[in-house]
């Protein structure tokens, strides 16, 4: 019994010192961005990591702090009506690019994975080939398309384009889950005599949150991190998305490469996605759990 | 947007009458929307453009929307090209690099019609020769560039010389004292010499300013003779490559200019080579080597070699896809004229595209160095665009990797110019 | 029996109504640029129509596969394939098993794993190579005050294709590992509770439990992942074009694509090299599928 309890503290040891090393792993960019976010410029191009703790020969935090770090940056890009601007023209277009794409994708997923349907190869191969092409190959021809359909330069636009890069992966990992659960759930609601409507909004739909709600966060933060379209199709100033923005940075200052700013800007942008995944991961495990415990 | 447009409209005549009567010699059709693809916001050029445009805008009673170019170079063209393709009118005036001429004639305006002989006459006629393609006007230069070598006088003075070097060799002895003495006294990221050496257009006026140097030709004559495969060429880049880890930073092979800039402006290194924005920037109040630099021709390769700048630069032109093409053309005419490029050098030290001005007492006031420049840019050493046209991307690349490939230790500086005189015959076969 | 029959015409009739818009979408945002793609293909072409485009046959294609920098953009696409998607396959599925044990500070663990997803690629290429700048790179400052360099010859880490791209699949696999361990942990957490159990009274071992019930029922999970992750990988982009640029010896296959189409302008050479591109990546597809047995039907 007592060699058993040390061997167990041993492992829960090593499996603590696992998930420091993947904490680390994960968060120290982050937190060195964060950091840099909050120097001052002349000691981010110096290759000294820390702030000047000592003063006058003495260890001193006080001094350290006031004098290593500072909320110049972020202050000097909430003064910018340029970026302001970038971040609600972000949330608009990826928050329109989630519904569509979860609205559009998963339907299509349920006839997929649940309906009787001839061409679900043919169908699922297209959605394939979809995300197969090069980006940058089918840049010229979306350039066209928009400029024909007279939606360049528009949040519709770049909506639309957005769609080639979620819509497949939503419709592939959607038709996964549709297919896993199991059948007996909507036999019994066919007996009662639903229509296969109602089965899929009242029944399964339900039961596959977690799964739209973790698909519908990935296609969130790969629309918000889109650099090429939006760099591409969004030309003027009052269009243009935030990865845009960040990397035409110009910064308070043009004597310095505005590092600080990028990296203030970056954490703006990624504390709402760190804000949501908080929110929603509560609602990922208590849907699963709910959902895969009683069905 | 809209409501701007609706202001611009209403407003538009009364600031249209008092323009007509003082400046403009052409009528204007009132409140149009311009859209002008101008300098990137990194650095100091894209703020002041868009701050002139807008005076502009204010003054003709048009509306204007300015269109940040990316930082980098080809990324501009990409976006550049992308529109041409597509014929679109969302973009009326485009700021282009001195070397796309060849790319961009199929879809300017011939800006020749809205200037006479003699006003033309007033820009460097090198420039004007350029942008001018099959015998249509591109573009009116805007500003001009070319390579420089930066140096710092009180650090010269430290070690004990009083001129800035005359040749490689020279730059090298000096970079390499001052380097090792600046280590000892505790300063470990000192660099000796700093330059542009990334995989880019940013290596290839480097590459084409080494070789020049050394006598080793312009990579391609402009009768079309690649002429980069010869013994000097070769020794240029083996020079070069001898740099590397000895008085430049080994990572200097993934500087761009603003990378090279950065440890130039921290005060740590004793020489630069880069385009003259850097020196207002450098000598702003609150910069640590204010006051503690000048700058000079790069040096000679070799006691019988030449001083090389590389020629770069910026021109506008006007699209032919432009539904408004006379305003748009009236826009390149006011960014142009001799008042606002003297603005220009004044304010952020571009070289002006106007010799006059290299005289003016207020611009060479604020950038000593400008007195030297008529003569550098004169000598200036072309890229070879004119003659490679729109496939200029493709002699350029072999340069840029090439180079930076021998940088890096990659390839022997012989395999190098024979690998880029392949291309180059390719191109002109 | 009227009835199912009934059922079955109304699913029928229903899954048309439901298919429709999608593939409607599909077809217009990606019929078009594919078919302009494979057309131009064939031709000698400018991207700015400044030449008449002239009809070749194939030339381009044997052009390309004459290119020995075509060769070299294949093997640094291949090499940084397998290597970030088999690193992020590995430590994915590592993440998602912790991620899915209780412990005390697991929803810390979660957020912190979808982190560096959520930064922008644009951004997060850029911290690298400041963490990674030989001079002032939090790196090499690191291992110069723990003695593993000295401090005159710190390295240049990016300078180099034999140290650049193992930085770079780093990246990669710091960025898009969360993405496998986010899909895999739904995978695990639809596994029922009970096979567990089961187990547990047959006497398995944690590791038995792994192989005999864990991993069999995430596999097809983990399929899905690897086939949209290698999609990716073999068209990587962004992090290349960011991090070292032009650089000769470090191009993958997109980058090349990218040079030629939009840098040289050459439309009928570069929409050749897209189309090879996409029959490479049709081959991976095909033989993820026949190895994994997974049926359409």
């Amino acid at each position: 019994m007592k060699k058993q309890s040390t061997k167990s503290i041993a492992l829960r040891g090593l499996f603590y010192l696992l998930v420091v090393f993947l904490l680390v792993f994960n968060l120290f960019p982050f937190l060195w961005s964060l950091y840099s976010s909050f120097r001052p410029s002349n000691q981010l191009f110096s290759s000294d990591i820390l702030p000047p703790f000592s003063h006058d020969g003495q260890f001193d935090l006080g001094y350290g702090i006031a004098n290593g770090l500072t909320l110049d940056h972020f202050r000097s890009i909430f003064a910018d009506p340029r970026f302001v601007a970038a971040l609600i023209n972000s949330i608009i277009v990826s928050g329109a690019t989630v519904l569509v794409a979860l609205g559009l994708g998963s339907i299509c997923a349920y006839a997929l994975g649940r309906l009787p349907f001839r061409f679900k190869g043919p169908v699922l191969y297209l959605v394939l080939t979809m995300t197969m092409f090069p980006q940058i190959a089918v840049l010229s021809g979306l350039f066209m398309m928009l400029q024909t359909l007279g939606l360049f330069n528009t949040q519709p636009g770049l909506i639309l384009t957005y769609l080639i890069f979620t819509m497949p992966f939503t419709i592939w990992v959607m038709t996964q889950y549709f297919r896993s659960l199991p059948k007996e759930l909507e036999e019994a609601a066919y007996v009662d005599g639903a229509s296969p409507l109602k089965v899929f909004w009242e029944i399964l739909l339900p039961l596959t949150m977690p799964g739209l709600v973790s698909t519908g966060l990935l296609a969130f933060i790969a629309a918000w991190n889109e650099f090429l379209f939006a760099l591409t199709f969004m030309i003027t100033e009052p269009m243009k998305t935030v990865p845009v923005v960040i990397s035409q940075f110009s910064g308070v200052d043009p004597r310095q490469f505005p590092w600080g700013e990028i990296m203030a800007a970056s954490m703006v942008v990624t504390v709402p996605l760190v804000i949501l995944v908080l929110i929603f991961q509560y609602r990922i495990v208590e849907g699963l759990t709910a959902g895969a415990v009683k069905g | 947007m809209n409501a701007s447009h609706l202001i611009g409209r209403c407003f538009a005549p009364k600031f249209l009458l008092a323009a007509l009567a003082v400046v403009l010699p052409v009528t204007l059709q009132a409140g149009v929307t311009i859209r002008i693809l101008g300098d990137s916001d990194v650095g100091a050029g894209g703020k002041w453009m868009r701050a002139v445009c807008q005076e502009w805008a204010k003054k003709t009673g048009n509306t204007l929307e300015y269109v940040n170019r990316p930082k980098d170079a080809s990324d501009t063209l990409r976006q550049c090209q992308q529109n041409w393709a597509a014929h679109s009118p969302d973009v009326d005036v485009y700021m282009i690099d001195v070397i796309w001429p060849g790319i961009a004639a199929p879809h300017a305006v011939d800006l020749k019609k809205y200037y006479t002989d003699a006003d033309l006459k007033q820009f460097f006629p090198r420039i004007v020769e350029n942008n001018t393609v099959k015998g249509k006007l591109v573009s009116i230069p805007y500003f001009t560039d070319a390579g420089l070598l930066y140096y710092r006088t009180d650090l010269l003075k430290k070690y004990g010389y009083s001129d800035p070097p005359k040749t490689w060799e020279e730059l090298a002895e000096m970079a390499k004292k001052i380097q090792d003495g600046e280590r000892k006294d505790g300063k470990n990221d000192f660099q000796g010499f700093v330059f542009e050496g990334t995989a880019s257009e940013s290596i290839t006026c480097n590459a084409v300013e080494w070789i020049y140097s050394f006598n080793g030709g312009s990579v391609i004559d402009p009768d079309g003779k690649v002429t980069i495969n010869n013994p000097n060429a070769v020794k240029a880049l083996d020079n070069a490559k001898s740099w590397i880890g000895t008085i430049s930073p080994k990572d200097v092979t993934t500087y761009g200019e603003d990378d090279a800039r950065n440890v130039w402006q921290q005060g740590n290194a004793a020489f630069m080579r880069n385009w003259p924005y850097a020196y207002s920037l450098g000598q702003a109040s609150d910069s640590p080597i204010a006051n503690k630099f000048d700058v000079s021709v790069l040096p000679k390769g070799g006691d019988s070699g030449k001083n090389a700048a590389a020629l770069g630069g910026w021109n506008l032109m006007v699209a032919s896809y432009s539904k408004n093409p006379d305003v748009a053309a009236d826009l390149v005419k006011f960014l142009a004229s001799p008042e606002i490029q003297k603005r220009h050098a004044v304010d952020i030290s571009l070289l002006p595209t106007r010799p006059e001005l290299y005289k003016d007492s207020e611009v060479i006031g604020k950038n000593p160095f400008f007195a030297k420049m008529l003569d550098v840019l004169n000598n200036a050493v072309s890229r070879p665009s004119t003659v490679t046209g729109s496939d200029y991307g493709q002699i350029s690349a072999a340069i840029y990797q090439n180079a930076n490939k021998v940088l890096n230790g990659g390839e022997s500086g012989q395999d190098a110019v024979v690998n880029i005189e392949r291309v180059g015959k390719q191109i002109l076969q | 029996m009227a009835k199912e029959i009934d059922l079955y015409a109304r699913q029928k009739r229903l899954a048309w109504f439901l298919v429709t818009p999608a593939v409607f979408i599909v077809l217009l945002i990606v019929a078009y640029p594919l078919i302009q793609v494979v057309y131009t293909s064939f031709f000698r072409a400018k991207l700015d129509g400044s030449v008449e485009p002239k009809f070749v046959g194939l030339d381009n294609y044997a052009n390309i596969l004459a290119d020995p920098d075509w060769w070299s953009a294949v093997r640094v696409t291949l090499l940084f394939t397998v290597f970030s998607v088999g690193i992020e396959a590995a430590l994915g599925l590592g993440v998602a098993l912790v991620a899915n044990s209780k412990f005390k500070g697991r929803t810390l663990l979660r957020v912190a794993v979808l982190v560096p997803w959520a930064i922008p690629t644009v951004v997060s290429s850029q911290i690298w190579r400041w963490m990674f700048n030989q001079i002032y790179g939090v790196v090499n400052v690191i291992m110069v005050s723990l003695h593993i360099v000295p401090e005159t010859d710190k390295i240049a880490w990016l300078a180099a294709p034999a140290t650049a791209l193992p930085v770079i699949i780093a990246v990669d696999v710091w960025k898009t590992t969360p993405f496998m361990s986010l899909l895999l942990l739904a995978g695990l957490q639809l596994i029922p509770k009970d096979l567990y159990e089961a187990a547990s009274i047959d006497g398995a071992g944690p590791l038995k439990k792994f192989f005999s019930v864990t991993f069999p029922l995430v596999l097809p999970t983990l399929l899905v992942a690897l086939i949209f992750r290698t999609l990716d990988a073999l068209r990587v982009f962004d992090i290349f074009y960011v991090m070292v640029q032009g650089q000769a010896g470090l191009q993958t296959m997109a980058v090349y694509n990218q040079i030629q189409l939009i840098l040289f302008g050459k439309s009928g050479y570069g929409s050749a090299v897209s189309v090879i591109i996409l029959l490479i990546i049709m081959t991976f597809v095909v033989l993820y599928t026949r190895l994994s047995k997974t049926s359409f039907e």
